[in-house]
């Protein structure tokens, strides 16, 4: 054996290194492509992107062109750099220095000299271009907004990252992709398919000719314009009424499920993150962590949705025949829930009705009927399951599956949240009878809380919220994406809950904000919240929410407001939304002082309390 | 020196001459079109690789004149002198050495460098070859083997703190003549079992280590026939298994540097560094998979051209046979390296004085290693371990080194029928 050691490797070694060599050169292809890809220059021809309109065909977002000065470092040779200095407007080290670091980059490829000319600039270099070996000028299409609203809809672009050009084939260094909101859930459509040329490089990387006479060459394919579902003025109205303000509304046609308007604020300007201010502008935005712009409340903050959602709790127990429109509940300023645990409430007329508990938002009404629902059922986990199956009908506790590219699940507990809380089967109704006014662990979203106000007003079901309308002036065949779906609820049942969140306006919680001549039916909201404020649970003003729908019959709009620390339902958000719907309805404004109010209202020193380090009062 | 000039006519082996011959005709034409640009001036352009390697190739005639020259009891007498020597030259090394890529390998006189490595190889060879002819020497004895292993070692250290790491590995790799000199076969079957071991812990897990040799263990225990059991010394064997893994992660985690721990991490392929180490072989693999059958033709490789795999004309001249030559040169090239080993093996069992013999294998071994490595790496098979194409590779140092190998054997071959 010994004696033959050595002959064994040597059979062995060659024979691994044919079969290996045979696997590379003649059975897979993949590296002659790579070759290809390096040895033969490719030459791409951008198609320009597709703009961006609103649901009335006012246009939101174009192009304008830009110039990037481009080098190759290898290729730079015999120029006069001081006359390039003057003509680029920098000195003589910039240059040194920024031609050091292409070089650094690559030799051979090419480097972005400077970026975003000036038109003027471009126009008096592009005479003088051939004198300067190895530069030349790329043209390039910025965004070009014609809006300063909806930043959060629409997103933005930006060059693609190394990691998105490994893993899609399509994009290259410098190239612009859609980060975020509709420009990064539809970029396939809007960025169109660049076109291509190949061309031959000999082995002094000379071009010399189209590779194989073009066969394997494309035209450019145009980007898509997209209409959205938003309508603009009233976005663009949302976003003045939440100035100063924090928190999100959203409207949605409860009809198709479109959504008319989608306001974050604090918001930001999107022509902000295009040019040579844009890496400035957008450091500033992002680490704005106390504001967060950049964040859109509207698809990721949960709140509690406070007793907007008294409303539902009502329609489950309804369903689940608890209750009828008739059973009363009598409240002396709340009620005990269980032994010793007190529910409070406002002073309002006792007994009431289920009419008069949904307009006097009554928590004793709610706390009672909750406790029938789930204890209608013989194991209390039984009936925890089967009011989260009601209440998750609606949309809420998952995802919605609308076209934007960020969300949140908000949470709907069952029995399996209590029994890890708890310990298994150790908790009664009582134990989660906040869920009756919608807080504790229950958390939305406002989309999810518009789109479940939605469901309310079609009296059962709901239709998937979407933000595309038409895609180049065809309609879309939304089957995919917009699916009618189907709440538990009969459709018998909301008659007397819409009844009741119609009296809601006319002698309820929002009689203050009621509109002549619009049927608007809604429910007010008052959401306790906390923060951590060094490390202490600290109590914070509520937030104010406000859920609404008009008109009362064959409804138009669907809206939720939510305001960070606004206090009761009435004070901020409730007024916004029925400012909203009368802009929306009639388009004109009858209440000037209410809107004067709103507009002008501010709520930044609310939210300077819990980061002035002062100690601070609350519900004010 | 009178004494040691040969005695003419001697009986020079022609077959490697032809293999050799051939390796460097074929290695110039590929390093000159790895190396050529627009601006060469001549296949003598002294500022060319391809001119350089020229002057070298016709210096290494001029070493095989003189090897030819000297008598064969030379190199024998004289062959722990020449070892002393290249000792003292690794060592003088981090005096007067300098720095080029990463490691301190070279001498610099003016526009030459010189890797005393290269030639250290050579004395190695020589001295274990002399040690291992002498009769008494018994390899089942410890301090013999002791003896030998230090031989090996002390050069490989000295070359692995350089750092060159490829070069250790080489030196290391005599230990298989040791082997075929009658050390114990367990030698080698632990070192592959540790290497394996150390290789598994790093790419799985020690819980996957000792799972795998739990297993292995207990399959063996019901294979081993029923009087011979030795449940013991398996129960030993698996622990001592177990605790190499375990020390090897502790080692790998605790004692290493991120940096080390990055190193490794990369050579075993469990992070992808396209830009890094990663770089050359996948650059290089582009340009051999792009070869085809025929290959793209003499000067016509886009890859080669194009400068996309660094250090072509030094350690992966291959991929200019593979992308421009395609797999029919590919297969020649390696065929040819497997014709002259085979050749050196039949030569060396022809033999008849032990120190011929025993240089032989050393010759052998370390052409083979070299040759091993070099391809393995340059296709992907191995990690990234940078050591030259015997005969092929740009270098002066290496080239001479090979050929001194080459022809001192061929010379003691030569002379076989002068010895008795």
């Amino acid at each position: 054996m010994r004696r033959f050691f050595l002959h064994g490797l040597i059979i062995f070694s060659a024979l691994a290194f044919l079969i290996k060599l045979a696997q590379l050169q003649l059975v897979d292809n993949a590296y002659e492509i790579l070759s290809n890809n390096i040895a033969i220059k490719k030459v791409y021809d951008y198609p320009e992107r597709g703009y961006i309109f609103d649901r009335n065909g006012k246009l939101m977002v174009t192009n304008q062109p830009s110039y990037d000065i481009m080098v190759i470092p290898k290729d730079v040779k015999d120029i006069d750099v001081d006359e390039l200095c003057t003509l680029l407007k920098i000195n003589r080290s910039d240059y040194d220095n920024i031609l050091k670091k292409a070089f650094n980059y690559s030799p051979r490829l090419p480097s972005v000299f400077i970026p975003q000319l000036s038109k003027d600039d471009f126009a008096a270099l592009q005479e003088k271009m051939w004198k300067f070996k190895g530069f030349y000028i790329q043209k390039r299409a910025l965004r070009d907004y014609q809006t300063k609203s909806a930043s959060n809809v629409l997103g933005y672009i930006a060059e693609a990252n190394e990691q998105l050009i490994s893993n899609d084939l399509y994009y290259q260094m410098g190239d612009l992709v859609g980060i975020q909101g509709v420009e990064k859930y539809y970029e396939e459509y809007l960025r169109g398919v660049k076109g291509v040329k190949y061309i031959q490089k000999d082995r002094f990387n000379r071009d010399i000719g189209s590779y194989k006479d073009g066969v394997y060459d494309s035209l450019p394919r145009q980007g898509q314009d997209l209409e959205l579902t938003i309508d603009l003025e009233l976005q663009q109205y949302g976003e003045l009424l939440m100035q100063n303000k924090r928190g999100g509304i959203v409207a949605i046609e409860p009809a198709t499920g479109e959504i008319l308007a989608m306001i974050s604020a604090p918001s930001y300007d999107p022509s902000l993150l295009i040019g040579r201010e844009r890496s400035k502008n957008f450091t500033k935005l992002y680490h704005d962590s106390i504001a967060k712009p950049l964040y859109d409340r509207g698809l990721l903050a949960e709140y509690p949705p406070g007793s907007t959602f008294k409303i539902l709790n009502a329609l489950v127990a309804l369903q689940e025949g608890v209750i009828d429109e008739n059973t009363t509940v009598p409240c002396n300023h709340g009620f005990f829930y269980a032994k010793g645990s007190f529910m409070k409430c406002h002073g309002h007329p006792s007994p009431l009705n289920l009419n008069g508990g949904i307009y006097n938002s009554c928590n004793a009404y709610f706390g009672t009927v909750y406790k029938k629902t789930i204890d209608k059922y013989a194991k209390t986990s039984e009936g925890i399951n089967k009011w989260s199956e009601h209440v998750k009908s609606f949309g809420l506790g998952d995802f919605l599956g609308y076209d934007l590219p960020t969300g949140r699940k908000g949470f709907v507990p069952n029995a399996a949240y209590y029994d890890r809380a708890y310990r298994n089967d150790r908790w009664r109704s009582s134990a989660t009878v906040s869920n009756a006014i919608g807080q504790g662990e229950l958390l939305t979203t406002p989309i999810q809380l518009a789109n479940y106000t939605a469901a309310i007003a079609n009296r059962g079901y709901y239709y998937t919220p979407h933000i595309i309308r038409k895609i180049d002036d065809e309609s879309v065949d939304k089957s995919g994406l917009v699916k009618k779906n189907k709440t538990t609820i009969d459709a018998k049942y909301f008659e007397p809950i819409v009844a009741g969140m119609f009296d809601v306006f006319e002698k309820g919680t929002a009689r203050g904000v009621r509109v002549e001549g619009i049927e608007i039916c809604g429910k007010t909201g008052t959401a306790e919240n906390f923060a951590k404020i060094n490390g202490k649970r600290v109590q914070l003003t509520d937030h104010s929410i406000f859920i609404a729908f008009a008109p009362k019959d064959h409804p138009k709009i669907a809206i939720a407001v939510f305001v960070e620390n606004g206090y009761w339902g009435a004070r901020w958000a409730g007024p916004i939304a029925s400012l909203m719907i009368q802009k929306h309805l009639n388009d004109t404004i009858s209440r000037k002082d209410l809107e004067k109010r709103m507009l002008e209202g501010s709520l930044l020193d609310e939210y300077m309390k819990p980061i002035s380090g002062l100690p601070f009062t609350i519900n004010k | 020196m009178k004494r040691y000039i040969t005695d003419y006519p001697i009986k020079i082996d022609w077959i490697p001459i032809l293999f050799f011959v051939l390796l460097v005709g074929i290695g110039w034409v590929n390093i000159y079109s790895a190396s050529s640009s627009e601006t060469g001036n001549g296949i003598f352009d002294l500022s060319k690789p391809y001119g350089k390697q020229l002057v070298y190739i016709i210096l290494s005639l001029v070493m095989v004149i003189v090897v030819f020259a000297i008598e064969s009891k030379f190199y024998e007498r004289f062959s722990v002198v020449f070892y002393l020597i290249s000792i003292v030259f690794l060592l003088g090394i981090f005096v007067f050495g300098k720095k080029i890529s990463g490691a301190t390998s070279w001498f610099v006189f003016g526009g030459f460098s010189l890797q005393p490595s290269e030639f250290a190889k050579v004395t190695t060879v020589m001295v274990l070859a002399k040690y291992l002819s002498d009769g008494q020497i018994n390899m089942k004895n410890p301090q013999h083997l002791l003896t030998a292993l230090l031989l090996i070692i002390v050069p490989a250290l000295l070359v692995l703190i350089q750092p060159d790491a490829g070069s250790a590995l080489v030196f290391l790799s005599l230990i298989l003549v040791l082997y075929l000199r009658g050390m114990s076969g367990w030698f080698v079957f632990v070192a592959m079992i540790a290497v394996l071991i150390f290789l598994m812990t790093l790419l799985l897990s020690v819980n996957w280590v000792i799972l795998v040799s739990f297993v292995f263990f207990v399959i063996s225990y019901f294979f081993i026939p029923r009087k011979k059991k030795m449940i013991g010394p398996l129960i030993a064997l698996f622990i001592l298994c177990s605790t190499l893994s375990y020390s090897v992660d502790f080692i790998f985690k605790n004692v290493f540097e991120q940096r080390h721990r990055d190193r490794f991490n990369i050579v075993l392929g469990l992070a992808e560094d396209k830009q890094g180490i990663g770089f050359n072989t996948y650059q290089s693999k582009i340009a051999i998979g792009s070869g085809g059958f025929w290959g793209k033709g003499y000067l016509e490789g886009t890859q080669t051209k194009g400068n996309f795999v660094p250090a072509q004309h030094t350690d992966y001249i291959f991929t200019t046979v593979g992308e421009e030559w395609g797999f029919l040169g590919s297969a020649i090239v390696i065929l040819l390296f497997a014709g002259l080993l085979f050749r050196l093996l039949f030569l060396t069992e022809r033999q008849k004085t032990p120190f011929a013999k025993w240089y032989g294998y050393g010759l052998v071994t370390v052409l083979f290693i070299h040759f091993m490595v070099n391809i393995g790496m340059v296709i992907g098979l191995i990690p990234t371990i940078g050591i030259p194409l015997p005969f092929f590779s740009y270098g002066g140092s290496a080239l001479w080194g090979f050929t001194l190998l080459l022809f001192i054997f061929l010379k003691l071959d030569g002379n076989r029928v002068n010895e008795w």
